[in-house]
């Protein structure tokens, strides 16, 4: 677990001594996503591939010009496909203050070189570079032992970071395409249903379903202008078993196609349903007026927001209001 | 035009939300009718009202209102402003009225719902 967390830090967030200490205290009993994609991730994943090699026989002369050229600090020694050695800048620098310049790539090289292989994790990687501190591994086939690539710090964060980024953008396109959860269920019919009790009378509490439903839907990952409509036309509603009636229910239906709001209350019925669609056309007591409400602008809206909307009454027995938004493509 | 510069535009005061003044509201609504704002109004608006009562601040969380600005120097009641805490919705007040509150923020270039194009 130490280890684990360790490489979290010095390679992915490259810390100082200090503050290591209290990151790996928080971070101890949970992994982070940086940790397991450290586990995940090959070492072929991240590597360089195209690799800048040098011959035993360059001179360190040689080696001067090509790491000017390619602007790297080191190569692999590389004959026939086999890897003999690693030389860096550093050994440059010591030839250069020595005056040997004109000696062989050969005789001054790192012999015994710290491989990595192609299909290890990046872990191993980030343990490897921790303990030796070089600057570079070359990375070779397990089989054969030919050299395939090279990596450097920079290739495990930069490979980090475009997995992490890949992993996002599929996160956010999962998170719109609000059916997602119908796909995630395995069943032949599939339907979400959310209920809410509607008091009647009392104002103060009036849009707690709407709002409710509202946070519920975008929860579940469906688009904003979606939920908005439903929002709107289950609010209307429930202003109405507010105004009108003692108290109701109102569900809502969520199907992979489309969402079904239903809002029915035992109350008083509306004697002349084409009439009260007229937009303006009000009953509703002038308490209610004052309250911004009852403007004759609540059905209409419901029409407005809904792609199908069906209004039942009977005087006496109670209203049934449902209203259908398609959860494609508005028609669909 | 951000909360801040409907500040000072409208001398208004702050009720709640102090720490979201750099928001942008994309347009401007007047209405005391909640049922016309839930009719007309678009995502990210500012509404201007008179009504004070709490059903404003839900009208304004279903409709994906920005922000409200009360006219006439109404303050609203306890019930309504943490209910707008809790939203997160951002509450202020003007002693303009109505008509001079759009107007000023109108000439200052906050369009109406209708002008919007998204």
């Amino acid at each position: 677990m130490a280890g684990y967390t360790r490489m979290g830090l010095s390679v992915a967030l490259n810390t100082k001594n200090n503050a290591k200490a209290d990151v790996r205290v928080a971070q101890d009993k949970e992994i982070t996503k940086v940790q397991e994609l450290t586990y995940e991730l090959k070492v072929k994943d991240v590597m360089t591939t195209d690799v800048v090699t040098v011959s035993p026989k360059d001179t360190i002369n040689d080696l001067r010009e090509i790491l000017r050229t390619r602007r790297i600090a080191g190569a692999p020694v590389v004959e026939g496909n086999q890897l003999v050695g690693i030389v860096s800048i550093e050994d440059l620098v010591k030839c250069l203050a020595r005056g040997e310049m004109d000696a062989s790539v050969e005789e001054k090289m790192t012999k015994k070189v710290e491989t990595l292989y192609a299909d290890e994790p990046v872990i191993h990687a980030v343990r490897k570079f921790d303990r030796y501190g070089f600057g570079r591994l070359p990375v070779i086939e397990r089989d054969q032992g030919k050299l395939v690539g090279i990596l450097t710090k920079g290739d495990i964060i930069e490979g980090l970071f475009k997995k992490l980024q890949i992993d996002y953008h599929e996160e956010e396109i999962h998170r719109y395409r609000a059916s997602h959860i119908f796909e995630d269920i395995v069943a032949d019919k599939t339907r979400l249903h959310f209920q809410y009790n509607i008091v009647g009378q009392d104002f103060n509490r009036a849009g707690e379903a709407a709002s409710g439903l509202k946070k519920t839907l975008l929860r579940l990952g469906f688009h904003p202008q979606i939920v908005r409509r439903v929002a709107i036309a289950t609010y209307e509603a429930e202003m109405n078993i507010v105004i009108f009636a003692n108290g109701g229910q109102i569900s809502a239906s969520v199907q992979p196609e489309y969402i079904e709001i239903e809002a029915s209350d035992a109350g008083p019925g509306i004697p002349d349903i084409e009439q009260a669609m007229q937009p303006g056309f009000s009953t509703a007591p002038e308490w209610v007026q004052e309250l911004g409400f009852g403007a004759g602008m609540g059905l209409p809206n419901i029409q407005k927001c809904a792609d199908k909307m069906d209004l039942t009454s009977q005087v006496g027995k109670g209203t049934d209001l449902k209203a259908t938004i398609y959860i494609k493509e508005r028609g669909n | 035009m951000t909360l801040e510069e409907v500040k000072e535009i409208l001398k208004a005061e702050v009720i709640t939300g102090a720490d979201t003044l750099q928001m942008e509201v994309k347009m401007g609504c007047g209405c005391d009718l909640m049922s016309d704002v839930l009719a007309f109004i678009k995502s990210d608006s500012l509404l201007l009202t008179g009504l004070t009562n709490p059903q404003v601040v839900r009208t304004a969380e279903i409709a994906d209102i920005a922000a409200i600005c009360f006219v006439r120097g109404k303050k609203p009641d306890e019930e309504t402003i943490s209910l707008a805490k809790s939203k997160g919705l951002p509450l202020l007040m003007t002693h303009l009225p109505m008509f001079e509150s759009c107007g000023r923020l109108y000439k200052n270039g906050l369009i109406g719902c209708s002008e919007y194009k998204e």
